[in-house]
């Protein structure tokens, strides 16, 4: 039985029938959309390499099955950059060198431009390590990474609200 | 991963009629059970997907103080909500010490709950294992046991509940609502989760076919916002299931301790709920002595099932830990590194 999902991809709607319920976000995006971008790196939510924007959250696109998510709005790597201009996480990565073999770098690119989204970390290198601990880097480059993210989010200032995680009414 | 029917419920009802059939399995986000299915360690015939079911995605806070989490709350949806975090602020930290990011901005509350134990030895499919295979023995006892439990175990499943969400909710009295063919049920959070003893298969409270519908906090559970954490060991700082963890929470009246809620987690197939521990607390002055007394009275009963004795002193500083930032008051704000000891800077 053939299940039809319709997903927007990186702002385009696209219909694909599912001939098998088990296929991942992932394995659409790649074996059947052709956007190799969002990489297959541990296909069990460990390393982060398949991260993808849905609806707007970051999320390990090997761990969603796409006929669960029928309507959702997909952003992968491949939808960053605009009309040539890089994503400025992309150029801060080129700027801080913030990867090596650069495999995790799609899922780290995409992972960081959620974290700056989510607001919680602001400029702060300790809560950005942790913010993107979801993300391995095998190459070791997470100093660059880190740097990145900072600089990205400075660029980006104004694209989130205040750092949020406030536990106590009298807190600022 | 085996092949399944799949069914997309759009109620309840409908979610639990297809929930009940014999080889059934529900599908939310799938961080735990998409895994557990790409390793054969879970086989489900028939997915029923309870993503579309309306409402269960609200954080509600009831007329009588109590605030009731949808089953489909998304983990870092309910960490940071800020009426939540400021109620509740060691269950905040304990979610934004669970996982990754990825994984907290996908995962929901019931799926947290519910998620099945990280034993090594339970995730290979060629070893014994009495959870995933009844009957055919524990590969995990006399093997490499450094993260197993020490306190509640069987000589039929040594494995840990591997949950850090589920643990400052069994110190908060949190309850499950279920519902399923029979009607509505509620169950203590404490009693939710099963020890191994001889049917380590059997998990959970639920029967066949029942479905988490929301957690519930009761109303008393925001009285100790002001004093609360959620302390977390691990064998890295971040993205690390527990070895030991602790949820802490106090009442003080000025100088003294009115009522003391603690909680362990990574020690048991259960949030381990220190109730005497706690009893021994009340109406008493903060000391670290009584600090040390208590710590000593969470792990009584404590064994080591392996190579894990480690745990039991680890538990107890944690405890001991745990008491004294409480003490200290709950931080304005989610640690950077949530739930480390090792991020003390706020109280040095």
């Amino acid at each position: 039985m053939s299940i039809p999902i319709t997903l927007t991809v990186n702002g385009i709607p696209r219909t694909v029938a599912l001939e098998d319920p088990r296929v991942t976000l992932l394995d659409l995006l790649r074996e059947r959309l052709d956007l190799t971008g969002s990489k297959k790196g541990c296909d069990r939510g460990q390393c982060g390499a398949c991260t993808v924007l849905l609806d707007g959250r970051r999320v390990n696109a090997c761990l969603a099955l796409a006929v669960s998510h029928d309507g959702a709005h997909v952003t992968t790597i491949e939808g960053l950059a605009r009309d040539g201009e890089l994503h400025p996480v992309q150029a801060a990565f080129i700027a801080h060198d913030g990867f090596q073999c650069g495999f995790c770098t799609p899922g780290q690119i995409v992972s960081a431009v959620g974290l700056i989204q989510e607001g919680q970390a602001g400029d702060d290198p300790e809560r950005i390590r942790e913010g993107m601990s979801g993300n391995l880097c095998r190459c070791g480059a997470y100093a660059g990474i880190t740097e990145a993210v900072a600089t990205a989010h400075a660029a980006m200032a104004g694209a989130s609200g205040l750092p949020g995680g406030y536990l106590r009414e009298d807190a600022a | 991963m085996n092949r399944f029917d799949y069914v997309r419920a759009g109620s309840v009802a409908e979610a639990i009629a297809a929930g009940a059939e014999p080889g059934a399995a529900y599908l939310a986000a799938g961080t735990n059970l998409v895994d557990l299915m790409k390793g054969g360690i879970a086989r489900p015939e028939r997915i029923v997907d309870i993503t579309r079911l309306p409402d269960l995605d609200r954080i509600e806070r009831l007329p009588d103080g109590a605030t009731r989490i949808g089953a489909l709350v998304r983990n870092s949806d309910l960490a940071h909500d800020p009426d939540f975090a400021r109620s509740y602020p060691a269950v905040a930290e304990a979610l934004l010490a669970g996982a990754s990011a990825q994984l907290r901005n996908a995962a929901t509350a019931a799926g947290n709950v519910l998620q099945r134990t990280r034993c090594q030895y339970f995730y290979d499919v060629a070893s014994a294992c009495n959870k995933r295979a009844p009957g055919s023995g524990c590969e995990a006892i006399g093997g490499v046991t450094r993260a197993h439990a020490v306190l509640g175990w069987s000589a039929h499943c040594i494995a840990t509940n591997p949950s850090d969400f589920a643990v400052p909710l069994a110190a908060l009295d949190a309850v499950v609502e279920i519902e399923g063919s029979a009607g509505r049920r509620e169950v203590a959070l404490e009693a939710f989760h099963r020890l191994p003893g001889d049917a380590p298969e059997r998990e959970t409270a639920l029967e066949a076919g029942e479905l988490v519908v929301a957690l519930r906090l009761p109303p008393e559970a925001a009285g100790f916002a002001a004093h609360a954490r959620y302390l977390k060991v691990r064998e890295r700082t971040s993205y690390a299931f527990a070895l030991v963890s602790a949820a802490v929470a106090l009442r003080m009246e000025g100088s003294r301790i009115a009522e003391a809620r603690i909680a362990l987690g990574g020690v048991a197939l259960k949030p381990w709920r220190c109730r005497e521990a706690e009893a021994a607390l009340a109406d008493r002055e903060a000391t670290p002595e009584a600090f040390r007394a208590t710590a000593e009275a969470a792990l009584a009963g404590a064994e080591p099932s392996g190579d894990n004795a480690f745990k039991i002193e680890l538990a107890r500083r944690i405890v001991v830990r745990g008491l004294t930032l409480a003490r200290a008051g709950t931080p304005e704000r989610v640690p950077a590194l949530p739930a480390s000891p090792f991020a003390g800077a706020h109280h040095a």
